[in-house]
């Protein structure tokens, strides 16, 4: 197990190489030039351009602006942004804790609604409950997330009037929970549906039949015998989901006007500053791997079967 | 540490018959199966009884209705697609099919346990054995945690299961099929049913295996002299453990009889082709008898004797009427007690 762990974290510094160097090759690609941009519309000076270009490093070749920057995130230092000269940390450190509450706001959203349409259904298949269930998840899969933003910014925040349409506090929970309920729409259509399939798959098995025959009561059949044999799949989605929520955000964001990762690297994207857009993708591809460092771990808590050696 | 009562777990002795109920008795029990194709009649009126202390072997080819009869009792049967249109199933004279489900599932697991055919799937793969055996407990008599455990052990012991105290937290997988097959005994035994069910309880096992496991069912069995329905297909199995046989076929009994008696003389021809298809050593060399043709299909059962394209001794009156269960007599006329034969040759076949 700890051998496991081990292996999977080293496993970590090639793909944390691999990820950061495409990010940053595809952010040098990118039409536009961020230090002509200072200049706003008028025409750029050469030599104050030259001059600006050599503090940022940014006269090195590629290859060498990439290890500077490598070293400069051993130690802890993401760069500084070419307009106005900030640390990028210090934005990060903002818009974080912004993106990390509403992804987690929208994870449980997801996680219990989807878990419980999703017994609900499988139990029941092929009652109306069971069919409610599934036009109910295809109806959300099928809406794009900025439709659903919209109306629900509109008919929730602007006509009745129950949440205010614009997130003016971007720590307050309260006015975060209909952007994490919109956030986590989707994937709680996906886990609702992923939960039905594999319980009625479940329960079917000969275990199910065995603990009727043991006379269990219907609830402790389905909570101890059905459910954790039915988790496995659905972990896996949750474990990648962790990381498409926070990268999901961007959207949402932008709709609710949140101060969160997805403007920052939306406003990122608009400006050219290549420092923020890679230091915020590196530390998403950080969480992605852990996450999924954890689901595997979580399998050999659901399944004793599974081992790792 | 809780400190159990050694004498406190110990059955009350039990009569074979209270006041002339039988434990368990099933009454003219049909079931279908509602499928695409139509209506699979699995269980076509089917009568048995079972007794405290008897072992009733219920023998048939796959589909005859044996196991689907079981689940009945049972009461797992899947409801739709199954059906019981007809029939009663007496536990104790209460019929059974009318209580409500809170009373049926106090019944199972209490009164009547069920030993499934494969342990490996029929146990749960994420549960530690000691889990599922202590569940009995914690779920029937409301014990502790820590009470739960100790009985699992306990019952562990019971079945002889080596190192219980060790291995009670160990996980299916990691037990021998033998081993398994004891905590499915273990488990059905857990609370000193009245009547056990053990559909196929060996045919997953090795023949070395299978002798022990069997042994040690008849063994408790006797110890707690509870009724027992041993469905099976392996004629070895049972003539060694059953009191009676009920043979199967297309969802009715075709013959019963105590034991000895079926082996001796079967009075049907269909239980005349099965014993005829046991390999003996005496006809090393000699080609296999096998009964010829296939078991029928359900949806669409042929008339009159459900037999007649197989049998041997098929006449007219196989194809157009339906035979009764038959009390079978000595050439002389006494009744042979327990045996009938739903055949309209009967007699020609048992005395022929």
């Amino acid at each position: 197990m700890g051998r496991y762990v081990a292996r999977r974290l080293l496993q970590m510094i090639p793909v944390f190489i691999g990820t950061t160097l495409l990010i940053f090759l595809m952010v040098n690609v990118l039409p536009g030039d961020p230090v002509a941009a200072l200049w706003g519309d008028k025409p750029p000076d050469p030599a104050q351009m030259a001059i600006i270009r050599k503090d940022l490093g940014l006269d090195l070749p590629l290859w060498q602006q990439y290890l500077n920057y490598l070293g400069g995130l051993l130690q802890g230092d993401f760069g500084t942004t070419i307009a106005g000269n900030r640390p990028v940390l210090d934005q990060m450190t903002d818009a974080f804790p912004v993106s990390i509450r509403l992804g987690l706001m929208a994870f449980t959203f997801e996680l219990v609604l989807g878990l419980f349409f999703g017994v609900l259904a499988g139990v029941k298949r092929g009652k109306v409950i069971d069919t409610g269930v599934t036009v109910f998840t295809l109806m959300v899969i099928s809406i794009p997330v900025f439709v659903l933003g919209l109306v629900s910014q509109q008919v929730f925040g602007t006509q009745l009037g129950w949440v205010s349409p614009n997130v003016k506090d971007s720590m307050d929970m309260a006015q975060l929970v209909l952007p994490a309920i919109v956030l986590g729409s989707l994937s709680l259509a996906y886990v609702a549906r992923l939960t039905r399939t594999s319980i009625a798959e479940n329960a079917r098995a000969d275990y199910m039949r065995t603990a009727v025959a043991k006379g269990l009561p219907q609830r402790r059949i389905v909570s101890m015998h059905l459910l954790r044999n039915s988790l496995i799949p659905v972990v896996t989605y949750l474990g990648t989901d962790i990381g498409a929520l926070m990268a999901g955000a961007v959207v949402t964001e932008g709709i609710f006007n949140v101060q969160g990762v997805g403007q920052l690297l939306f406003e990122a994207l608009a400006r050219r500053e290549g420092s923020i857009i890679v230091g915020i993708v590196t530390v998403f591809v950080l969480i992605y791997l852990l996450a999924n460092l954890l689901v595997d771990l979580l399998y050999a808590v659901l399944d004793p079967r599974i081992r790792y050696a | 540490m809780t400190t159990i009562d050694k004498t406190a777990g110990l059955p009350e002795p039990r009569s074979g018959r209270d006041g002339g109920t039988p434990l368990l008795e099933v009454r003219d029990l049909h079931v279908e199966f509602h499928t695409r194709d139509g209506v699979a009649k699995a269980v076509n009126g089917v009568n048995y009884t079972v007794d405290a202390g008897e072992t009733l072997a219920v023998l048939g080819e796959s589909g005859s209705g044996k196991s689907v009869t079981a689940q009945a009792i049972m009461g797992i049967l899947d409801m739709p697609p199954g059906k019981i249109p007809q029939g009663e199933i007496l536990f104790r004279g209460e019929d059974m099919l009318a209580m409500s489900n809170e009373e049926r599932r106090k019944i199972r697991g209490q009164k009547i346990a069920m030993i499934f055919q494969d342990a490996l799937s029929a146990l749960n793969p994420v549960l530690s054995v000691g889990y599922q055996l202590g569940e009995m407990f914690r779920v029937h008599q409301g014990l502790s945690k820590k009470q739960a455990k100790a009985k699992a052990v306990e019952l562990m012991e019971r079945v002889r299961i080596p190192a219980a105290k060790e291995r009670v937290n160990d996980y299916p997988h990691q037990f021998s099929g033998g081993m398994r097959q004891r905590i499915m005994i273990a488990m059905a035994l857990a609370l000193d049913p009245d009547l056990i069910i053990a559909d196929e309880p060996t045919t997953a096992l090795d023949v070395t295996v299978q002798a022990q496991v069997m042994d040690l069912l008849a063994e408790l069995q006797q110890e707690f002299n509870m009724g027992l329905i041993l469905i099976t297909h392996d004629l070895g199995v049972v003539a060694d453990v059953a009191d009676k046989i009920a043979v199967m076929y297309a969802g009715r009994i075709v013959e019963t009889a105590p034991v000895h008696e079926l082996y001796k003389r079967p009075a049907h021809p269909y239980t005349r082709g099965l014993l005829d298809s046991i390999p003996r050593l005496d006809q090393k060399g000699q080609e296999l008898y096998a009964i010829k043709g296939l078991p029928p299909n359900l949806t669409r059962i042929p008339t009159g004797c459900a037999f007649n394209p197989r049998c041997p001794k098929a006449e007219d009156i196989c194809r157009t009427e339906t035979p009764v269960l038959h009390q079978v007599t000595e050439q002389g006329g006494g009744e042979i007690a327990g045996r009938g034969s739903a055949c309209h040759f009967w007699k020609e076949t048992i005395h022929g």
